[in-house]
């Protein structure tokens, strides 16, 4: 314990955890497994908020705590479960640039991300400054996920994967966003999920199949279009 | 008061046509929750015009010159569209496009949507901001995939996920926002994210922070007005989803994702003290121009043609905020104003021009004019309007624009002149076909609502020339509290 408090320490090995997961959504193929890892992430993020709650005192971060467990970790991966079964939609497609090819892009992407984050970094008086980095690092390695995956539902995990990181980096450099629009933030989210729900529902009910590639007419000059 | 009527109006609106269901007077309804929006929207201009601005509910809430008048504007095209839509949907439920329960869901959002446009205009929080504009493309998705066809539910999983990413972009802006906020005027917590407060002391925040902010501000809302280059979502959106919706989304929600922009650059001009912002507004906005205008050509849809000409007069409006200063601020307010009331009216006629012949594809709808003298005029003008011929509004905005720009930013002028003349051509080529010629039309068992299209381009007409002097007032207040140049 050389100086470094405890809590701090942990709260270091949590953004460390927080980029590892990024990374292991990036290798994942199996649905099923990219929301299980989501759902890690969201008690991660849920550790790394009480942890900071303890440490600060900060009341409004506990009240933040109760919303990524609701949330994240708990009602989210349920719904996308069920979405999972009901739809039969276990295997994402190959990706479109393979997997150790991703990684590669992933480790670009993490030097970028800390280099954007410097000057941040720098100016922050919160104990954890040095998280920012990690936070814009997981926010790009969603970003590359949505870009690089086929199937709808792996781009929605990419979606929320960024979401976490958002709010980590919020966490990190200001102790969380005013909880007014903590809770605006949280609410989109939910609605968000829902929507793509029925949209689910809809895409399957129109292809048999939730792959992305039926949703590529749309060309610049216009596809052939159905008649009224 | 009027604020609280404002904002309460749509969404009662919303519930009330969500629970109530698909009911024979629903669009009645839905025009008299409109009604009941712009008269509220009214008052609550007048007011401030009367009192300078105005801070309600522990200010977070704020509206001054600037937002206010888009508040008037998007309750009055709310309410027209509201008009159009009743016999437009019913002719789309007869001709077996939608079902009871589509309409339903298609009410109670189009109420929703206006509201969460409305708490976007008025709110001062930048964090509710960001809240009210992520609602708004929700509360629209499902709109767009109304019809249910392959072709509406792509474009609904484009605007979703471009729109997402987009906004998650804003997010992080304004999470950078807060951080350099916290750091100038201390941990104040909710009213850190203030825009009156931030405008206050936005000499003393971070630049460099500020830079970085703008940048993801500027792409994530950017993304919601159809800027390019992240612009894909919006022809497709505006052409799949059932015309009313198009109406309102190209007239208003373009203008309110401006609206945001043009607040966030107010700030970090503010900090950063130099031309930056300005030049990536510019930049941004002349891109959006050229690349519409090339893009034009290639479309072969009614609805996606007009919804490129919106990426285009996006792009100009961005152009002339880049611009700055109280001329080319003026010009661009006005130029917001004249491009909604005309392109909603534009939608209008078109909607029912594909409605009469059957198709969206211009090869196919030709010859308006003998069938319906009203739809075929109403085409013609409205494109001519937005072309920017001289009686209409929209010519006396874009020549203020471009002789500002003459002066200001010589290099760019031959650039937008050429973007013009290049969108006259193809817009031009392509609706004189369609307007004249023989017919290929066919009657409605609804007789459509044209009054809609003839007071926003009678507005639009009176607009280009002659302001009024009050409203030439309220204009150029908008346009000092914005600032620049």
């Amino acid at each position: 314990m050389s100086g470094v408090p405890l809590t701090l320490q942990l709260l270091n090995f949590c953004a460390a955890l927080l980029l590892l997961l990024s990374f292991a959504m990036l290798s994942q193929r199996r649905v099923v497994n990219l929301v299980n890892l989501l759902a890690v992430q969201g008690s991660v993020l849920l550790l790394a908020t009480l942890l900071l709650a303890v440490r600060t005192g900060q009341h409004h971060l506990y009240l933040s705590a109760g919303l990524t467990l609701g949330l994240k970790v708990i009602l989210l991966p349920t719904l996308l479960h069920r979405l999972i079964r009901r739809l039969g939609v276990y295997w994402d497609a190959e990706p479109l640039l393979n997997i150790s090819g991703t990684m590669l892009v992933g480790v670009l992407v993490v030097v970028f991300a800390f280099g954007l984050a410097q000057p941040i970094s720098q100016l922050a008086s919160t104990a954890t400054r040095n998280a920012i980095g990690i936070a814009v690092a997981v926010v790009l390695l969603s970003f590359l996920m949505m870009i690089t995956r086929r199937k709808a539902m792996s781009q929605v995990v990419g979606f929320l994967s960024m979401e976490n990181g958002l709010f980590f980096g919020a966490m990190s450099a200001t102790y969380g966003m005013p909880m007014i629009v903590e809770f605006g933030v949280a609410l989109d989210v939910l609605v968000a999920v829902l929507v793509l729900g029925i949209f689910f529902f809809q895409i399957r009910e129109q292809f048999d199949s939730l792959d992305l590639h039926h949703l590529e007419a749309l060309k610049e000059e216009g596809a052939p279009r159905r008649e009224t | 008061m009027e604020l609280l009527i404002l904002l309460a109006a749509p969404l009662t609106g919303a519930l009330t046509l969500g629970l109530l269901g698909a009911r024979r007077f629903a669009p009645e309804l839905n025009v008299g929750f409109s009604v009941v929006t712009f008269l509220a929207a009214g008052a609550l201009a007048v007011r401030v015009v009367a009192e300078g601005h105005l801070v309600v509910a522990h200010e977070q809430f704020f509206i001054d010159a600037f937002n206010v008048f888009l508040v008037a504007l998007t309750a009055f095209v709310g309410l027209t569209t509201a008009i159009f839509s009743r016999p437009y949907m019913r002719v789309e439920m007869e001709h077996g496009r939608v079902r009871a329960a589509q309409l339903r869901l298609y009410h109670s959002m189009y109420q929703l949507f206006m509201s969460t446009m409305l708490v976007a205009l008025t709110t001062n929080n930048m964090g509710l901001l960001w809240v009210a504009m992520e609602a708004a493309t929700l509360s629209t998705v499902l709109l767009v995939t109304l019809y249910r066809t392959p072709a509406s539910l792509e474009a609904g999983w484009k605007y979703f996920i471009l729109c997402g990413v987009g906004i998650a972009q804003a997010l992080f802006g304004t999470i950078l926002l807060y951080f350099a906020a916290e750091h100038a005027i201390g941990a104040e917590g909710v009213s850190a994210l203030l825009w009156t407060h931030l405008n206050s002391v936005k000499g003393q925040l971070e630049p460099a922070v500020l830079g970085l902010a703008f940048v993801f501000l500027l792409v994530g809302y950017g993304t919601k007005a159809g800027l390019a280059p992240l612009h894909n979502w919006l022809p497709d959106a505006h052409a799949e989803g059932p015309t009313p919706i198009s109406a309102v989304l190209s007239g208003l929600l373009l203008n309110v994702a401006i609206y945001a922009v043009v607040r966030c650059k107010i700030l970090v001009e503010g900090s950063l003290h130099s031309a930056l912002p300005s030049k990536m507004l510019m930049g941004f906005g002349l891109l959006s121009v050229v690349l519409a205008v090339f893009l034009l050509w290639r479309q072969r849809d009614i609805k996606r043609l007009f919804a490129y000409s919106s990426i285009e007069h996006m792009g100009i409006i961005t152009f002339a905020f880049g611009m700055g200063g109280p001329v080319a601020n003026f010009a661009a307010l006005l130029h917001m104003t004249v491009h909604s009331l005309t392109k909603s009216a534009i939608f209008f006629a078109a909607g029912h021009a594909a409605q009469k012949a059957g198709s969206q594809l211009m090869d196919q709808i030709r010859g308006l004019i003998t069938l319906s003298p009203t739809i075929g005029w109403g085409l013609m003008m409205g494109s001519l309007a937005i072309l920017g011929l001289p009686p209409f509004g929209v010519f006396a905005s874009e020549f203020l624009i471009l002789t500002t720009a003459m002066r200001e930013q010589p290099w760019a002028t031959p650039i937008l002149l050429a973007a013009l003349g290049v969108a006259f051509a193809a817009i031009f080529g392509r609706v004189q076909p369609m307007v004249f010629g023989e017919t290929t039309a066919k009657r409605l068992p609804h007789p459509p609502a044209l009054l809609p299209v003839f007071v926003h381009l009678a507005l639009v007409l009176g607009l280009g020339l002659y302001i009024p002097p009050y409203l030439a007032d309220w204009y150029r207040a908008a346009a000092r509290l914005i600032g620049g140049g």
